[in-house]
């Protein structure tokens, strides 16, 4: 498994969980939870100052090894995600972006038409393209003709721990994919990321499950065990599964040659 | 003069992005400044002026996922 990397745009991790930086109690739980979990890429959000707020800066809680993947949240067109792009891209945050555009308040579910047009935009201009999508393989080809650099699909609606509500779709996105496949949102605990990983994803990005729960840097390891887990036994290519195999049992044990009579 | 500051308008005597920066009480370190849909940075903040109708977005990275 040393060598067994993934590979995102001109950058390779060993780690195949991505992290993200919302909704944790203290910022300062941040590091910690990196250095428990080994993520090596996390999500940062753009937003207008608030006068008189806290406006601690989130990079100053980020290590320096670990990639940044700004995302383009708040974004309800293809236009203002590449806005927001540019400006992160200028701010010194890097080439990685996560295009997240959403008109759906109600389930926070993305917009991949305008997804799709950001992608082709930035794509162009260098910019490494990870986009959040309904699992969709025809929006998953079209990504690829567009230059994105991965698919992320979503598992369950954003901070629903619901897990792999989208299994099937995703299953064949997987099946047809050329580019990674990262299960992004709604998994809400180790073994959905597991299972997202056994059915052949190439990463998941868990952000609401590992920052609320009591000990953040416990859940985070917790969940990079478990990508592990999954990663191997995808890799170790387990025997066929309940849903392909005929009803009842199948002895592992001879059934000859007993001590008896 | 009127300006457009982070999406409303807004009237201000400060000449340039430093001024106006300090006149918001703003913690200059994590600030990300967009002016007129171009990102200044920060060191260029006191040559840029402020005029009559620019658009100013001051911006900053919070947590997200």
């Amino acid at each position: 498994m040393m060598d067994d990397m993934l590979t995102l745009g001109p950058k390779t991790f060993s780690s195949r969980l991505l992290t993200g930086t919302g909704k944790f109690a203290s910022k300062t739980l941040i590091a910690p939870m990196l250095e428990a979990s080994g993520s090596q890429m996390i999500t940062v959000a753009l937003r207008r100052v608030d006068p008189g707020a806290d406006n601690e800066n989130i990079l100053s809680y980020i290590p320096d090894s670990v990639t940044l993947l700004p995302n383009t949240s708040g974004a309800r067109t293809a236009e203002e995600a590449v806005r927001i792009a540019r400006i992160s891209r200028e701010a010194g945050c890097g080439e990685f972006i996560k295009i997240e555009v959403i008109t759906d308040m109600q389930y926070l579910l993305p917009e991949n038409y305008e997804t799709l047009k950001a992608v082709e935009i930035l794509a162009k201009e260098g910019f490494v393209v990870l986009p959040y999508v309904m699992p969709d393989i025809n929006i998953s080809r079209r990504l690829q003709d567009a230059g994105a650099a991965a698919v992320m699909p979503l598992g369950a609606p954003i901070g629903s721990n619901r897990g792999l509500e989208m299994k099937a779709m995703i299953q064949r996105i997987i099946d047809t994919s050329r580019l990674p496949v990262i299960v992004d949102a709604g998994i809400g605990k180790p073994s959905q990321a597991a299972e997202a990983m056994e059915m052949g994803a190439d990463a998941v990005l868990v952000n609401t499950a590992i920052a609320t729960a009591l000990d953040p840097a416990m859940a985070g390891s917790a969940f990079a065990k478990a990508v592990e887990a999954g990663r191997m036994a995808r890799m170790a290519g387990l025997a066929g599964q309940a849903e392909d195999r005929p009803a009842g049992a199948s002895a592992s044990s001879p059934l000859t040659g007993f001590l008896r009579e | 003069m009127k300006i457009t500051l982070n999406g409303s308008a807004v009237e201000t005597d400060q000449a340039d992005l430093s001024a106006l920066v300090r006149a918001q009480g703003l913690d200059p370190s994590s600030l990300v400044i967009e002016h007129n849909f171009d990102v200044i940075k920060q060191e260029k903040w006191p040559q840029t002026p402020v005029r009559e109708g620019d658009t100013v977005e001051l911006l900053n990275f919070v947590g997200g996922g």
